[in-house]
């Protein structure tokens, strides 16, 4: 076997494929070659190593040097003066803050030091697309171990003991829903991973099965197994195009190894796993409409009971989990139910991946034990909000949760404490808004969303959600009437008490919350026809500082109606019969003195 | 003299247009397994580029299902379209991430640079521009495609020379 001096790790998450890291990638194996040591250095397309914002970017082992935002023009100096003469390149390197020094290592940077890492454990660590490397991580050992002395009784009591919850929002006890489906009378049953990651700002899932697909093919397996399945089904949304290509590879190398298919190991046990592509309907994540979309039909959900245990896909019995809830099994099967257990809080256990992104320094995936409070995920993990702004609220559980605002700071991230304030762990996204960011204009883009994929099948939540949208358009275009306020609060009610499956339970959410927590925003909207952030178009102004404006006259330019006037040097002046708000110029003016109000 | 030719020939224009013959293939591998409506969808759709009334016809006849149920199943799913698109399909993400950071001010750029609303094509055919849902590349926000090629980090001045890289490449294929 080849020994490398060195190894390079080339993010290969879909946000560094945005950011073009093939090029750099191209542009190092280049500068290896012309440098003539391509035959001691390796290099190694991964999954999402997790700082998104970052990329495109590389780590370099045996030390783990990070290296972020490169350019193709980056990789000789990297590989002249790092791969050929030891020395660091400075300038690449990370820095917390812009007058902070770099820190050099992965090990010494807040956003990978502060992470307990399950699910994510080999997500932008191997090549996804290299069997070997993820067998080379104890990848089938769990499967091996399984079939070879396990009974499935026994797989089961291992999840259940271990405490694992369901990652993709309700957080369902795993090895409950596992005995049920095992314990559902049936010659023919199936097990189905839900890779449906519909919740905007949720990308957890997706970096899972491109960074690290066999893990979720290894626990599919472990299920069939334990439940007496022979057929699995991945239902993956199809904006995720990376996902389903690095997923039907893995397949392919499974089947090739044996791994997957008729009596795998040499045992009596067989089992395979069909891939199939959403069409872009965010009610399919609900796992009836889920199971129905796999029948090839309208994905509308169907009341439970029967629970899909019982009744599934083709009327047979079923279980379903979510991508993050599988990559935790086989390292429980493999270190032990108490192992997982000891981890998290006493009714969360283990660990939770979070997807931060919005008005944050570091966006990206985290994973950190259960009850690591909001404060550790935003500002020591997170960096804090940029530009100095203040923060104003996150959201959790996307178009189903809720938000958190600075009261929560110290709260426990786990499922109980989450939903006691009217949020929710949903599937972990949690988007940050800053102070700038209007709340009623949020519920506004959370309604336009449920009320656009609402499937129609119930009344509740086909017209409550359009009715309750309709109100909070008027609101932020500054028709607000008295009484508003309380409409929504009636039809959130009727909507979340009537409605048939958890979209439309769930939909009026994040009116609620808002309200509960900026009920004077609201009122600012309604009464004063005023937008307190300064968001909402029709109810604000654009106004020049007097005292802060230098006139300097970039304003002035870049003002597509010319509207804004005056002499150098002195106040310049805004004419808002002229004025479109588009914003312009405040973005320009080095001074901030372009206020909205 | 193509218009008037248009109602007896176009069985055997059918014949020798070879998408035809992919859909039949198409058809023909998932013909009798269960779910298999979808999947065929996705695929003709990746043949026509839409899928018109006749490719429909074609698929509730191959897989035996009522047209009435394919045609519900096209509506249902956004990404399912039964009217033809630009050659570029442009998709503004409008998840929450990118929504914070500013996506609406990129779409209102797109609509004035092309002047269409969502869901239009642009007079010269190349582009149709849509809204996505959340495409999972948050840290990037704002983020849009266009056919496959994603640009994150975006700002409203970024979206003029983007458009013009791709009419500047139609005109010299073109060319």
């Amino acid at each position: 076997m080849a020994v490398y001096r060195l190894h390079v790790l080339v993010c290969a998450g879909a946000g560094c494929v945005s950011s073009n890291c093939k090029a750099v990638e191209a542009a190092l194996q280049d500068e290896l070659e012309k440098a003539g040591i391509a035959e001691e250095v390796k290099v190694v397309e991964t999954g999402c190593i997790g700082t998104c914002d970052l990329g495109p970017l590389i780590v370099v082992y045996p030390e783990g040097v990070f290296y972020q935002r490169l350019t193709p023009d980056d990789a000789r100096e990297i590989v002249n003066e790092h791969f050929v003469k030891g020395r660091i390149v400075r300038r690449l390197l990370y820095r917390p803050a812009e007058d902070a020094e770099p820190v050099a290592l992965t090990a010494d940077m807040d956003f990978f030091r502060r992470q307990y890492r399950i699910a994510l454990r080999n997500t932008g660590v191997i090549d996804p697309e290299v069997i070997e490397e993820y067998i080379a991580r104890d990848g089938y050992a769990a499967l091996g171990k399984v079939l070879s002395t396990m009974s499935p009784e026994q797989v089961i009591d291992e999840i259940k003991r271990s405490g694992l919850r369901g990652r993709g929002g309700a957080g369902f006890p795993t090895g409950l829903k596992w005995e049920f489906a095992y314990k559902a009378p049936g010659d023919e049953k199936y097990v189905v991973c839900n890779a449906d990651e519909g919740d905007p700002g949720a990308f957890m899932d997706r970096s899972i099965l491109e960074g690290d697909p066999h893990s979720v093919i290894e626990a599919m397996s472990i299920a069939g197994y334990a439940i007496g399945a022979k057929q699995g089904f991945v239902y993956v949304r199809a904006e995720y195009p990376l996902a389903v290509e690095r997923l039907t590879k893995a397949l392919n190398q499974a089947r090739e190894y044996g791994l997957l298919g008729e009596n795998i190991f040499g045992t009596d046990f067989s089992f395979d796993i069909e891939i199939r592509v959403g069409a872009g309907a965010f009610v399919c994540g609900e796992e009836t409409a889920l199971l129905t979309s796999i029948e090839g039909k309208r994905g509308e959900p169907r009341p439970r009971p029967p629970f899909p245990a019982v009744k599934g896909v083709f009327g047979k019995p079923t279980l379903l989990n979510n991508v993050e809830t599988y990559a935790n099994i086989c390292p429980i099967i493999l270190n032990g139910a108490e192992w997982f257990a000891e981890i998290g809080t006493e009714k969360s256990r283990g660990t939770k991946v979070f997807a931060i992104a919005g008005d944050i320094n570091n966006t990206g995936l985290v994973e950190v034990p259960m009850g690591t409070t909001l404060r550790e995920v935003i500002f020591d993990i997170g960096g804090g909000i940029p530009k100095g702004k203040k923060f104003k609220a996150a959201q959790t559980g996307g178009p189903s949760g809720g938000c958190l605002t600075e009261e929560h700071l110290d709260i426990s991230m786990d499922y109980e404490s989450l939903t006691q304030v009217g949020s929710m762990m949903g599937s972990g996204g949690l988007i940050v808004m800053d102070e700038n960011t209007c709340m009623v204009d949020i519920a506004r883009f959370y309604l336009d969303y449920t009320k656009d994929e609402s499937c129609g099948k119930c009344t509740p939540c086909r017209v409550g959600t359009t009715r309750m949208l309709e109100i909070l358009t008027r609101l932020t275009e500054g028709k607000g009437e008295e009484g508003d306020i309380e409409k929504l609060e009636t039809l959130a009610r009727n909507i979340k008490a009537s409605s048939l499956c958890g979209l439309g339970q769930s939909a009026p959410n994040p009116v609620l919350s808002t309200l509960q927590h900026f009920r004077e925003e609201y009122e600012a909207h309604v009464r004063d026809k005023r937008c307190p952030a300064g968001q909402c178009l029709a109810l604000i102004q654009f106004f020049i500082e007097p005292e802060l404006c230098r006139g300097c006259g970039l304003c002035i330019k870049v003002c597509p109606e010319n509207a804004i006037s005056g002499n150098r040097r002195e106040p310049h002046e805004i004419d808002v019969e002229l004025c479109v708000k588009c914003g312009a110029c405040q973005e320009r003016c080095p001074f901030d003195a372009i206020i909205r109000r | 003299m193509e218009a008037a030719n248009k109602g007896c020939c176009c069985q055997s224009m059918k014949a020798q247009d070879e998408r035809y013959q992919k859909l039949a293939d198409i058809i023909a591998r998932y013909a009798g397994q269960p779910g298999a409506l979808i999947p065929v969808l996705h695929q003709a759709q990746e043949v026509f580029g839409y899928l018109p009334n006749d490719v429909q016809v074609l698929i509730a006849e191959g897989l035996d299902v009522p047209l009435s149920e394919v045609d519900g199943v096209i509506t249902f799913y956004s990404l399912f379209t039964s009217q033809p698109r630009g050659k570029y399909t442009i998709g503004v993400c409008m998840g929450t991430a990118c929504y914070v950071k500013g996506a609406a001010a990129v779409l209102e750029e797109l609509k004035q640079q092309l002047g269409i609303d969502v869901n239009g094509t642009s007079a010269d055919g190349l582009f149709t521009l849509e809204v996505t849902r959340c495409v999972g590349a948050c840290g990037l926000a704002p983020v849009m495609n266009i056919g496959d090629d994603v640009y994150g980090r975006l700002k409203p001045e970024d979206i003029r020379e983007i458009l013009d890289k791709y009419i500047q490449a139609e005109r010299q294929a073109d060319a």
